[in-house]
């Protein structure tokens, strides 16, 4: 039954009005998060602009930036800084892809940025999906600037290709870097080529979102007839007829960062930080993470679903997503994590009988040893105890014998003595 | 047959010796020859004959390279003035495209080819991106040892070799990528390579420095030697107006064909919202010097080191290749040969 809105009015003053002051000050409590990503070939003065950008020298001496470094595959590295303005914590944390498009052979060099995309998607799937959910640090990328050599033609392949695998995964700006080599026509022809081009390949770079105020939308429209954006970045400080200003010194001029007549410096400053930022961070909630977490859940159901297929179980799931709650989806997990885990047992109860076994019948093999080896010295010392006894029964033989010899011979002895006795007696008769 | 050389200094030599004039009419100097009046001869047959100069130009798309040939020579000679193209789409492979032009300038015809390499290091893997190039020069240099071995010579072999080729190193202003490294390594063996530093209003004055200096230890640690190279430097003059240009190298040029009205006079230049910057302004870019030395003073340098160092070691190449082969047919041992070379 669908509930009915009316609107009232007010007979006198209630005081939500100060709804947004409350959510403000709480806000300002819990400080704010934004994570940037800058993806360009080397050179183009990515660490130059964030410098820029935020005033503050995030690479500096000590800390060299990633272009000093020469790297052999692409990296993604990220910085954090606290900022603090007007009692306004800001934690941005700059994501640094080094090597980006720098050796003779590219293919796949997106592959790293978008496995660390995907990377912080799913660290705040877990952590959302986790039972105690106080803390929720958010490091999802909330925005990538795309850097775009200044060449004056058109997009290279490389542009191309990493834009197109990357604009359904997080907002993509493209930036025209170092926009000083150009001149205002140039400029004005390679802007719409750009356009032309991101058009015809269906790259769905970031868009403003219309509003209802008037004033804004005329902004929103200006800043749209502006895109990609020509930046050039400096934070060195010279002095311009009397003025002091963030620019580039030349020979023939100087190209000063925050004139809008020389390049967008400003507008992409304002957009980034002053007004869309919000936005931007609800973009990346809205739509980038909650693509990725349908399509990451879908996947587990799937292979779910094939699992109970393969076993053969009864289960009557529906086979489809929408049907199922998260809940019901979390419960058949668990079931079917109880039945692997029983499996396992099992699998483990019989991996260990078998064992056992195993194990019962080397000690009885090895008792029969024992068993055969106890009986054939037992019969080996009965052989050696027979062989003694024979021996003994000869050697007592043998003494039975030497002395009814001995007395043969003592009789004889004694006759033959007594024959001389008597011989001797005899003879003296 | 090679071309004769030039004297870089195109002074007309006085015809005939100092007349004294002395009373009583003209006085002949009994000891002036004349050998110096073949100056004028070389002079009066390389005007009739003409010139022929082969420049390749190699890059990434987008680095200025047509515009800076238009520069060069004042004149729309690049491939995209003539084949006007409607949209530049980048070729899927690299494509090797030559365009003729008959240039002339005070009596003197020149012959000027330009070879453009669209599609070079614009792909996403560019692996070996450098051969196409290679087979190119080397078909070249194969062209022309066919006609020279030819029984029945032609009188003036048409020279399509490539004579020089700019390599066009994009401003980062941090250090040499490896597919630069890489082409370079390969053909400073096989033809003049003369690096310049494309687009250089980018970079200011400190950044132009740096990268220069990097540059030039990434090519001495590399062991390229691009031109002018060290060990062909012939004496002492030689060596020292070529170390200058060494210091200097590799340029850092801004191309255009554009002119703007600076200061009451009319120059060729790139008018921003900053400053206008004048191509041939040695304070702004190095745009006249790269043009002095591919011009003015090292032209015939450079055609000669090509016919005489490049072209020859190709020669011997194929030529003992070519030996081997009848050689291992006819059964002869290597060794042989190379001292009947000798």
């Amino acid at each position: 039954m669908a509930v009915q809105t009316q609107q009232k009015n007010l007979e006198g003053y209630v005081g939500f009005a100060t709804l947004p002051n409350q959510v403000y000050r709480k806000s300002v409590k819990r400080g704010f998060e934004f994570t940037l990503m800058v993806v360009g070939e080397s050179g183009l003065g990515k660490s130059t602009l964030i410098n820029s950008l935020f005033l503050t020298d995030l690479y500096s001496a000590e800390y060299p930036g990633p272009s000093h470094r020469v790297k052999k595959t692409v990296q993604v590295e990220q910085s954090k800084v606290l900022i603090k303005e007007g009692g306004v914590q800001l934690l941005l944390t700059i994501v640094d892809t080094p090597g980006f498009g720098d050796a003779v052979d590219n293919s796949n060099c997106w592959q790293p940025i978008i496995d660390h995309i995907d990377s912080k998607f799913e660290d705040y799937l877990n952590s959302e999906s986790r039972v105690n959910r106080r803390q929720m640090p958010d490091s999802r990328i909330h925005c990538c600037l795309y850097f775009i050599a200044p060449s004056g033609h058109g997009l290279k392949p490389l542009d191309i290709e990493f834009m197109k695998r990357l604009h359904e995964k997080v907002n993509v700006i493209p930036l025209i870097a170092k926009a000083d080599t150009l001149t205002p026509e140039e400029c004005q022809q390679f802007k719409k080529q750009i356009m032309r081009e991101i058009q015809e390949h269906k790259i769905k770079i970031y868009e403003f979102p219309e509003t209802d105020d008037e004033e804004e939308n005329r902004v929103v429209k200006k800043i749209k007839d502006k895109l990609p954006l020509a930046v050039v970045g400096s934070n060195t400080i010279i002095e311009v007829n009397t003025k002091r200003v963030r620019g580039r010194q030349y020979p023939w001029g100087v190209a000063e960062v925050e004139n809008s007549d020389h390049c967008d410096f400003t507008i992409l400053r304002d957009m980034l930080i002053r007004t869309h930022m919000q936005d931007l961070k609800d973009m990346t909630n809205n739509v980038h993470y909650e693509n990725y977490r349908s399509r990451k859940l879908a996947a587990v159901t799937y292979n779910g679903a094939d699992n109970n297929r393969s076993k053969g179980s009864q289960s009557t799931k529906h086979d489809t997503v929408e049907g199922m709650s998260p809940l019901a989806q979390m419960e058949e997990e668990r079931r079917e994590h109880v039945t692997k885990m029983k499996k396992m047992e099992m699998e483990m109860e019989q991996v260990f009988e078998m064992k056992v076994k195993e194990k019962v019948q080397k000690l009885k093999d090895s008792e029969a040893e024992l068993q055969r080896r106890h009986e054939q010295m037992k019969k080996n010392l009965e052989a050696q105890h027979r062989e003694l006894e024979e021996k003994r029964r000869v050697f007592e033989e043998e003494r039975a014998n030497w002395e009814a010899h001995q007395r043969l011979e003592q009789q004889k002895l004694e006759a033959s003595r007594t024959l001389e006795k008597n011989k001797k007696k005899g003879k003296i008769f | 047959m090679s071309e004769a050389v030039m004297a870089d200094a195109m002074v007309s030599p006085a015809v005939g010796g100092p007349y004294v004039e002395k009373a009583g009419g003209p006085v002949v100097d009994f000891s002036y020859v004349g050998i110096d009046a073949i100056l004028e001869q070389m002079r009066r047959k390389a005007m009739k004959q003409g010139f022929e100069l082969n420049i390749m130009v190699v890059g990434q798309s987008g680095l200025g390279k047509s515009t800076l040939m238009n520069t060069l020579f004042k004149s729309k000679v690049s491939r995209k003035s003539v084949l006007a193209t409607g949209q530049e789409k980048i070729p899927k492979t690299i494509e090797i495209k030559s365009i003729s032009h008959d240039i002339e300038e005070k009596g003197v015809r020149m012959k000027l080819t330009v070879i453009d390499t669209p599609g070079f290091g614009d792909q996403i893997n560019n692996e070996n991106c450098w051969q196409p190039i290679m087979k190119f020069i080397n078909d070249q240099y194969e062209a022309y040892l066919q006609e020279e071995i030819n029984i029945n010579r032609k009188k003036r072999i048409p020279d399509s070799r490539v004579h020089c080729c700019i390599y066009f190193i994009p401003p980062t202003g941090h250090c040499l990528r490896p597919l630069d490294v890489e082409f370079m390594r390969r053909l400073s063996k096989v033809v003049n390579i003369v690096p310049v530093i494309a687009k250089a209003d980018t970079l200011t004055l400190e950044e132009r420095d740096f990268f220069k200096k990097k540059i030039r230890e990434e090519l001495r640690a590399n062991g390229i030697d691009v031109y002018p190279q060290k060990e062909f430097d012939e004496d002492a003059e030689d060596r020292m107006i070529n170390e200058k240009i060494r210091e200097m190298i590799p340029f850092a040029v801004v191309g255009s064909d554009q002119e703007y009205q600076v200061n009451g006079r009319r120059l060729l230049g790139r008018k921003t919202k900053w400053g206008t910057i004048e191509v041939e302004n040695i304070a702004h870019c190095e745009f006249a010097y790269l043009r002095d030395l591919l011009i003015r003073s090292h032209m015939q340098n450079i055609k000669d080191i090509t016919s005489s160092i490049h072209y020859e070691m190709y020669r011997v190449r194929r030529l003992n290749e070519n030996n081997t082969v009848v050689a291992r047919a006819n059964g002869i041992p290597e060794h042989h040969l190379a001292a009947h070379e000798m």
